[in-house]
């Protein structure tokens, strides 16, 4: 899409703040959610779970269970397609999804589904559970990213290593990436200061409030029926489809509300196993998973294990870096290594640089995406360097940023040439702010750090309806972790120059679009955006036929304005505006119903860039970090409803604190985890959080109409790095692992072993 | 006579291992379909990767999967890992 047709001003709907259509009934607790619904019939499923970090599975005896009161169905592996085969690469993915819904031959971490059962009531189904049998033969098991590549280490699986993998390698290192130009060795040799150091993260969970639910029913003939919570149904359409060798047509998926997904509810684990017992028992199937199997057998992050080595110039200038990225994804391939590669060092412009990224497997549970995966623990190693570097040279850390920021036409470190980037904007906009300049309390350390994100399009449908008064029924088919059925009724009112109360926002189900991909890739506001955008023109030209063929002139003798179908110049002849409600109250006799449509794929998705700065304290006797001061800068192309673009620069940095100093998975000698629930995973509450500053910076995205970068997933790149340079420069001593947990920050001051 | 363009496309450092070293190949194509499609019959090696999914970097417009858009030789292309999101 080229630049002149976008439209960044003269709006009068979008940058204004309504109330969000869902609130009333997320208030009053009216919203359905994953847990909320029920059928006549209904059983409920429990899943049996391995409590072997890696063990072989010898036999299930599931008779005990079967000949149980009000147990209607027990299923296994063997009750799944066997049409799905392992195969290395992409092209074994399905059978990865498989092999997580339910374990074949072995248990491949602590959590692993090796049975399922459905009974009549959540009690009887759980006592089923606990009478089904498993004998498991106990394998050696590796849970660390840096021991699963060590000769010694336990191979997972073989036979999932892809080619790209350098030979000589552990199998449990199972994908490779490599990018970067120039030449490292002049680079590093220009440098006045080279600092090379090591970094490690632990996997975190996406902490979203509602469990994963679901109520399926399928029958024998084939046809089913499934409500769950999910970012995107259609996945889960197609995934169960396969998972349990079914025409995708056959079964229809509707999308509950979310109770926060953040990636993590891109994935499919219970879904499919629903589907399975309602077959086998043939009534409905509900399952509700309780924290305890989130935590042990949903997706967290990847961990990571990083090395960087950055060299500078006295006057700031980078003159090489290089990153090894070792990020471990459970069992299974996928850890967003690529990602983390490539996002390492795209804030700056640099001559020589290379990034080298590592997927491994280990016997934890598959990894899922949690907002710009990857991205943050290489934002984590490479902005605590370049920070570093700075304090030794005595450079401001904005403006060193500055002097080596990407901007349009440098060459970005994974390769292209940046189009239109807005991350210079970003940096002058928080050194300007009033918190880069406010002094600093005694015991107080301020930190900066740059983090970036690709962002996304993906496969998008959307349907435009007029209704006989004038009112919209928009039907689109992403479900709305963000707010977005206000943006999206924001867009469709603007185009057609209507209240956005007259808009109806609906996320529709997977029989009544096109394929629509998941919630994901801060795709969105951008592309559902773009397709509501596209639906509101094709419903406008198709008003505008209308109001011609009243007329008597030709179609495009009439524009569209302010609501109403106008003649387009004098020659158009003298007639009076025709508002849109006078047009749909006689569309069934001018032609029929009117709707606007749009099916396409955009691709013009604007990469964002954000600049954070944190204040923080360190106790120095408990080792309790308090964050003082977060000011988040992030590029959001343009605003559709302000309100909603803050919340996530605010629920990026929220996280980002959890993260940074308090969340993180713990596995025991054993392979078994530690903390599966919020006691002992700590997410940060609201009395840990100072007010989040949120700066609105807008550098268009040409790929949009009106300029729109997707905001949800970046806001999360730069606060582990930031955080970790405050609580660094407060304690006095630099912190390279996370979470700088109170024990850990007292073991990095040497207080404590 | 193909009435193609030739264009170049610059490959991750990591492809090197099956186009011989090569890390800029020239194939003739229009799109990026019939780009991916020449890029495998000069370097079947590729295959796997190219068949797995990748992303097109054209003038810095990252193209996720689109094989429709249109190449020219005046175009810097890259082939990039495939994007997704969380």
């Amino acid at each position: 899409m080229a630049l002149d047709s976008l439209k960044t001003d003269g709006f009068k709907q979008i940058g204004t703040r309504p109330n969000r259509p869902d609130g009333l009934d997320k208030v009053t607790g009216r919203a359905l959610y994953g847990a909320d619904v029920t059928a006549p019939g209904m059983l409920w499923g429990v899943i049996v779970r391995s409590p072997h970090a890696h063990a072989k599975i010898v036999k299930i005896d599931t008779s005990k269970a079967e000949a149980m009161d009000g147990v209607k169905a027990v299923v296994t592996r063997a009750d799944f397609s066997d049409a799905i085969q392992p195969a290395a690469g992409p092209r074994g993915e399905m059978w990865n999804v498989l092999e997580n819904v339910m374990a074949g031959d072995k248990a491949l971490y602590d959590g692993h589904a090796v049975a399922a059962v459905a009974a009549t009531s959540q009690l009887a189904a759980r006592d089923a559970a606990k009478a089904i049998v498993v004998e498991y033969e106990v394998l050696p098991h590796v849970t660390d990213v840096d021991k699963a590549m060590a000769a010694d280490a336990p191979v997972i699986r073989e036979g999932a290593t892809e080619k790209s993998v350098p030979e000589g390698m552990h199998p449990n290192v199972v994908r490779y990436h490599e990018s970067g130009h120039g030449d490292l060795e002049a680079g590093f040799a220009e440098a006045d200061l080279v600092i090379e150091d090591t970094f490690k993260t632990e996997a975190t969970h996406q902490g979203y409030i509602e469990p994963h639910a679901c109520l399926g029913t399928l029958g024998g003939d084939g046809k089913g029926e499934l409500w769950c919570c999910t970012q995107g149904h259609w996945n889960v359409q197609k995934v169960c489809a396969a998972l349990l060798g079914l025409e995708t047509s056959q079964l229809r998926v509707t999308a509950s509300e979310i109770g926060g997904g953040f990636g993590g509810k891109t994935a499919v684990f219970i879904e499919p196993v629903a589907l399975a017992l309602s077959r086998k028992a043939n009534k409905p199937v509900k399952i509700v998973m309780n924290r305890a199997d989130v935590f042990r057998a949903t997706g967290p992050t990847a961990s990571t294990s990083m090395d960087i080595k950055i060299g500078m110039k006295k006057d700031g200038t980078i003159t090489a870096a290089s990153g090894l990225f070792r990020c471990q994804g459970g069992a299974f391939p996928g850890a967003p290594m690529e990602f983390t590669a490539m996002c390492a060092f795209a804030p700056y412009n640099l001559q020589a640089v290379k990034q080298t990224g590592f997927d491994v497997m280990t016997n934890r549970p598959k990894q899922a995406a949690y907002r710009a995966p990857g991205s943050p623990m290489a934002a984590f190693a490479v902005e605590s360097v370049i920070d570093q570097l700075c304090n030794q040279l005595g450079l401001d850390p904005i403006d060193t940023r500055l002097k080596n920021a990407s901007r349009e036409g440098t060459q970005a470190s994974f390769g292209p040439k940046w189009d239109r980037i807005g991350l210079v904007e970003t940096l002058e906009a928080a050194k300007a702010h009033p918190h880069y300049s406010e002094p600093l309390k005694e015991g107080q350390g301020r930190g900066v750090s740059c983090g970036f994100w690709f962002n996304h399009g993906g496969e998008t449908a959307v349907s435009l309806a007029l209704s006989e008064d004038g009112t919209v029924q928009l039907a689109v088919g992403t479900p709305d972790i963000g707010g977005s059925r206000a943006s999206m009724a924001m867009m469709a009112a603007e185009e057609l120059g209507i209240p956005y109360e007259n808009v109806r926002c609906t996320i529709a189900d997977t029989a009544t679009l096109g394929y629509n991909e998941i919630s994901h890739g801060s795709r969105v506001t951008y592309a559902s955006g773009l397709a509501t955008i596209k639906a509101a023109r094709d419903a406008v030209k198709k008003l505008c036929a209308r109001a011609a063929a009243k007329w008597g002139i030709e179609e495009d003798a009439v524009k569209w304005e302010d609501g109403c179908a106008v003649p387009s110049g004098p020659n158009a002849g003298d007639h009076e505006p025709l508002p849109l409600a006078k047009i749909t109250a006689k569309m069934g006799a001018t032609g029929g119903p009117i709707v606007g449509h749009f099916e396409a794929t955009p691709e013009g998705a604007g990469v964002s860039f954000a600049t954070h700065i944190v204040d923080a304290e360190v106790d120095k006797e408990t080792g309790k970090t308090t964050i003082s001061r977060y000011t988040v800068v992030q590029d959001a192309g343009k605003a559709i409803h302000p309100t909603y673009v803050e919340g996530q620069f605010q629920g990026g940095a929220a996280q980002g604190i959890g993260w940074a100093l308090n969340e993180e998975y713990i596995y025991g000698e054993d392979g078994r985890l530690q903390n599966a629930g919020f006691l002992d995973y700590r997410i940060p509450v609201a009395s840990d959080l100072p007010m989040i500053d949120a700066v609105i910076v807008e550098v268009p995205n040409p790929g949009h109409p009106y300029g729109v970068r997707g905001v949800g997933e970046t806001s999360i790149c730069p606060p582990l790095a930031a955080i970790a340079n405050a609580v660094s420069a407060a304690a006095g001593v630099r912190l390279k692992q996370l979470p700088m947990s109170p024990p850990r920050i007292l073991a990095a001051l040497g207080t404590h072993d | 006579m193909s009435l193609k363009p030739v264009v170049k496309i610059h490959l991750w450092s990591g492809l090197r291992a099956f186009t011989g070293g090569e890390d800029v190949v020239e194939v003739e194509a229009a799109t990026i379909g019939e780009l991916l499609n020449g890029l495998v019959a000069r370097h079947p090696g590729l295959e796997d990767i190219v068949e797995s999914g990748v992303s097109v970097a054209i003038d810095g417009k990252v193209i996720a999967s689109g094989l429709s858009e249109a190449v020219a030789p005046e175009n810097e292309i890259w082939l990039m890992q495939r994007l997704k999101g969380g």
